[in-house]
Formats: C-alpha cells, sequence, structure tokens
C-alpha cells in the first residue's frame, strides 16, 4: 500500500469550459465540500500534482496546454473530465473549432458527467481516480523491477 | 553541557524534530481549516504528503539542484545540531542562512522564470528578517554576557523581562520564518496560490520531501529560539512556543499577503524600533 490515496494534489485546468463546472470544481474546495479533510489540495502546479481535473472541450487553441501540463506531471499520474464538455464535447461537439473531449488529446482514467457536474459527482470522481493511481503506482513499480 | 549530554542532544533533536515539526505542522493545518469553517484534514496529513512524495517519480530540471537541496536539508539539521547541544547561538544562525543560500541557489540552478522569481522573493526575505536575528542574538549576549546557548538557557532569570522589544521583534520577523501570511511572498504552506508556486516550483518528488523536510526541522529550531526567552523555566517556555505559534496560525488566517516592499519596510522598521531601542535601553542601564 503507498500513501497516494491520502494524498492526492490536483492541478485544475479550464479548457474553454464555460465555468460552470469550474465553479463546482472550486465549490469542492468551500466548508460545506472541503476536500481537504481527504488530503486534496489544489495545488496549481503541475509537477506537484497527482491528479489532472479538466473541464470544457478540446480545441485547436489549448490541445497543446493540456499536453504540455500532462506531460509536465511526474508518474503516477491521473485524469479526470469533468462535465459533459469534457468528456465528449458536450453541446459544443459539432462546432468548427471543437475536437471533442479531452480523450482526444491525452489518457483519460475518470469520466464525471454533469452539465454543470455537482461537487459530490467530483468528489466521487477524484476519489474513484484515487483506485486508479494506486494501480498504476503497483505497474510502475513492477516496470522498475 | 559535558560531551556525553550534548551527543544525546543532538540525536534525540535529529530523530524526534522531524516528528514534532511534522505533528505542529498537521495541527496547523487542522486549527487553519477550524478558523475557516472546514473540517480540515488528519494531524498525519504531512507525514501522508511527505511518504507520498517519496513515491512519486523525481523530475529533474539540472542535475545539481538534488546536491543543492540535499546541502539545504544538511544545513538546517546543522543549525538545530548546534543549538540543542548548546553550542554558539550566532554559529547556529549563520548555519542557517547558509542553508537557505542553499535553497535559492538551488531554485536559481533551474533556470525556470517562475523559480528565478520565488528565488528572488525568497532573498528579500531573507533581507528582512536577518537584522532582527541578528539584534535577538545580541540582546540575549548583552543580558548573559555569552553567544553560548547552555549559558543562555541557564540564565537564572527569564530573558523575556529583560528583553520584551526583542521579543516582539522576534514573533514579527517568526511569521516570515514560517512562511505565514502576510509575509508569505516566495511560498506558503497552505494552498495559497501565487506565481505558480513560488520557489519551490521546479521540485518535485523527493526533493520536495526534503524540502518539507528541513522546514520542520527549522520549525523546532525557531521554535526552540523562543523557548531560550523564558528558559528558567522549561513548561512555561514550551508554553510560550506553543502560544507563539498559535498566534502565526491567527495572523496568518486573518491577512492577505502584502507586497515585498510592506514585507521589507515593516520587518526594518520592527527591527530598528523595538530591536534596536531594546538594545540601547539595555546599553543605557
Amino acid at each position: 500500500m503507498s500513501y497516494l490515496p491520502k494524498s492526492p494534489w490536483l492541478v485544475h485546468y479550464d479548457a474553454s469550459s464555460c465555468n460552470g463546472c469550474d465553479i463546482e470544481v472550486l465549490a469542492c474546495l468551500t466548508p460545506l465540500y472541503d476536500v481537504e479533510r481527504f488530503g486534496v489540495l489544489n495545488i496549481g502546479n503541475p509537477k506537484h500534482a497527482d491528479i489532472f481535473v479538466v473541464t470544457g472541450s478540446v480545441n485547436e487553441q489549448n490541445k497543446s496546454v493540456i499536453k504540455n501540463i500532462y506531460d509536465q506531471m511526474a508518474d503516477p499520474k491521473v485524469v479526470v473530465a469533468v462535465g459533459a464538455c469534457a468528456t465528449s464535447g458536450g453541446v459544443f461537439r459539432e462546432c468548427y473549432n471543437v475536437q471533442g473531449g479531452v480523450d482526444k488529446v491525452i489518457p483519460v482514467d475518470v469520466y464525471v458527467p454533469g452539465c454543470a457536474a455537482r461537487p459530490e459527482a467530483i468528489i466521487d470522481g477524484v476519489v474513484q481516480a484515487l483506485g486508479v493511481l494506486e494501480e498504476k503506482y503497483k505497474n510502475m513499480g513492477k516496470v522498475a523491477k | 553541557m559535558s560531551g556525553m549530554n550534548a551527543l544525546l542532544a543532538v540525536i534525540l533533536y535529529i530523530v524526534l524534530a522531524p516528528i514534532i515539526g511534522g505533528l505542529i505542522s498537521g495541527v496547523d493545518r487542522k486549527i487553519s481549516a477550524r478558523m475557516q469553517g472546514r473540517y480540515g484534514p488528519p494531524i498525519l496529513q504531512p507525514f501522508y504528503d511527505v511518504f507520498k512524495l517519496m513515491a512519486k517519480q523525481n523530475i529533474v530540471v539540472n542535475k545539481h539542484q538534488k546536491f543543492y537541496i540535499l546541502c539545504f536539508l544538511i544545513f538546517v539539521i546543522i543549525t538545530g545540531a548546534i543549538f540543542f547541544a548548546g553550542g554558539d547561538l550566532l554559529l547556529a544562525i549563520f548555519a542557517l542562512t547558509l542553508a537557505s543560500v542553499f535553497f535559492i541557489v538551488a531554485a536559481y540552478s533551474t533556470y525556470s522564470p517562475y523559480a528565478y522569481i520565488g528565488a528572488e522573493r525568497e532573498m528579500l526575505q531573507i533581507m528582512a528578517y536577518e537584522p532582527m536575528v541578528i539584534l535577538t542574538v545580541v540582546g540575549m549576549y548583552m543580558v548573559t554576557k555569552s553567544f553560548n546557548v547552555i549559558d543562555i538557557a541557564t540564565y537564572d532569570q527569564p530573558l523575556l523581562f529583560s528583553l520584551p522589544g526583542i521579543f516582539l521583534g522576534f514573533l514579527f520577523i517568526l511569521t516570515i520564518k514560517f512562511r505565514k501570511s502576510p509575509f508569505d511572498i516566495s511560498m506558503s504552506h497552505h494552498a495559497h496560490q501565487e506565481i505558480v508556486r513560488g520557489v519551490i516550483t521546479e521540485f518535485s518528488g523527493k526533493e520536495l520531501a526534503m524540502i518539507e523536510i528541513a522546514h520542520w526541522y527549522e520549525n523546532v529550531f525557531l521554535l526552540g529560539i523562543v523557548c531560550l526567552f523564558f528558559a528558567s523555566n522549561p513548561i512555561i517556555a514550551i508554553i510560550l512556543a506553543l502560544l507563539t505559534y498559535f498566534l502565526e496560525i491567527f495572523i496568518d488566517n486573518n491577512n492577505s499577503r502584502l507586497k515585498w516592499q510592506s514585507t521589507l519596510g515593516s520587518a526594518w522598521i520592527v527591527a530598528l524600533i523595538l530591536g534596536v531601542g531594546n538594545i540601547a535601553f539595555l546599553a543605557l542601564l
């Protein structure tokens, strides 16, 4: 067992989101939900983060940014796509500039649906991501050995 | 202190300081959360964080940065070792400054613009607190006629009564040393946003864990200095140190961050009025 699930630090990126999901992500930090009781910190630096939370759909402008943030994160890392736009492109998927969900650019581990996704759903998604994180850590050890 | 006792004190410090420092940091996060109306993380959360960072992949921007961070940790430990062995207080302060210099050099060695800004702000912090730290040591010397911690600690009267100004001035710069608002201009321990992550932006994995452990050692050393002000009664001294830390948490949660100009200016004004004033008063007596 590692200590990864007890101290997940997350970095949040707003990829052309309407800010609905972003406000719900920030709501998780407020006294009502207080994700810090699980050790979750919104760290704001990809090099320190374990979980990459993306809201909004992918377009030509932000796809390099998403890829860059993902590449800067230290292994083991997981990606949580929050909201309808991040999971599939949502109502914007037919737009000429929108490529679709986050999984068009980077591998996504957990999809959190909803428009906007509710704080309870986001917390549930992060908790599911912790299981994936632990699994990735075990596999990381196997490759190293 | 005899050689054997000094050695025992150093070993106890090296083993216990990270445990005490980590617990203080955990209680700090809990109290901060309660002050903000949140439930807060478990008391052992800082230990979970450090163990997790140990397990993470280590991304190194410049291979020398590992050496500098190791030196930072080692010199912080040496600082505390000199202090708790009853050695020269002035030497301990200089060792701590050297440790800070290694920390800044480590940040500069990464060539990252964010770490550069953090390192420059860290240097401004050193400029802000260093005069008051030196004045504290000078004040202790003027009362006890010795720079040795063992002589200061066994002085028969509490230093607090002859050095009230210096104590208040030291409390003021402790806010900078503990990296608390309003003076956490280079980095902060809580989830405060800054220019990415300030001076620690480019450190990840084991290096970040080492920086965290170094801060635990440093905090125990700084609280040790607070204890010196009431060293004739150890129980009151420890209560004084804990009250000091609680006051710092209270200040942290009631202030937003100031600009570096205010940090530098206010720290020097406090050092001039409270520090120099106290020393001048002692000299005239």
